[in-house]
């Protein structure tokens, strides 16, 4: 489960990163953020982002057009 | 207990002005001790071209979601990016103003480089940006003042164009020169040239 979602669905890049880089500052540290994105360039993006800013990718799925990304923050 | 190995170590008993006495300063010490610096992005935004000042801007969302200190250096054409809506025929001389005549500017009057057709190729793409959800210019400009990038216009071109403070948007940074452009880009991170 998560602590937060943010629906990203829609969005074209850049704008999927700059929500879950908006949404995540709401996070305590070890609290968990659902990113849904349906632009394909998330696919990569988001988990570069994640890493690049240390937090922790906990899962990653795809629903139809929905990518959902699990972030842990660091 | 951090607060107090902070206190300790800095307080050689002989030097009293080093004393923290309350709480609040220790804080205040600790955390300008502690912040790391950000990793530094400069762009220097040269054209006024929509399919220029799309990336530029972009790139400077991004930076600022990657946490990053970033600053855009407006210069040349890329200044009529921060052209106030409706400011108008600008400058004083009629050279000036016969350029400003040619070159609308502003967030949302940015014209495409190629396939233009008169405006057509613009408005083709614009609406096609906004069907695929894709942030318009100016969306991302008052999205990146938001998340504080800095803004910088070019002292020189503003003189050479006869730009204004009040034919510009608000919320820019003081206007600065190449000095203080290549300042930042010495130790930045990331420059670039778009």
């Amino acid at each position: 489960m998560s602590d937060k979602v943010i629906d990203a669905r829609n969005l074209q890049c850049p704008m999927p990163v700059i929500k879950t880089a908006q949404g995540i500052v709401e996070l305590q540290s070890g609290q968990t953020l659902e990113v849904i994105a349906t632009d394909g360039g998330a696919l990569s993006d988001i988990p570069s982002w994640v890493k690049d800013m240390g937090h922790t990718l906990k899962e990653q799925f795809s629903e139809g057009a929905d990518h959902h990304f699990l972030i842990v923050k660091a | 207990m951090k607060m107090r190995m902070f206190a300790y170590a800095n307080m050689p008993l002989e030097e009293e002005h080093v004393t923290v006495t309350n709480v609040e300063q220790a804080a205040e010490l600790i955390e300008q001790s502690e912040t790391p610096e950000k990793e530094k992005m400069v762009l220097i935004a040269a054209s006024g071209d929509l399919d220029k000042a799309w990336p530029v801007m972009i790139l400077a969302t991004t930076g600022a979601a990657y946490g990053m200190d970033v600053t855009i250096f407006f210069t040349f054409w890329g200044l009529s990016i921060l052209k106030r809506p409706g400011a108008g025929l600008t400058g004083d001389d009629w050279r000036q103003k016969g350029l400003s005549m040619f070159n609308r500017g502003a967030p949302d009057g940015l014209q495409l480089s190629k396939l233009n057709f008169g405006g057509f190729g613009t408005k083709f793409m614009k609406d096609l940006a906004d069907e695929k959800k894709v942030a318009s210019v100016q969306e991302l400009l008052e999205l990146a003042q938001q998340m504080g990038v800095k803004l910088w216009p070019c002292q020189m071109t503003m003189d050479l164009m006869g730009f204004d403070r009040s034919d510009m948007i608000d919320g820019l940074d003081e206007p600065a020169g190449a000095g203080s452009a290549i300042s930042l880009m010495k130790d930045a991170s990331i420059s670039l040239f778009i």
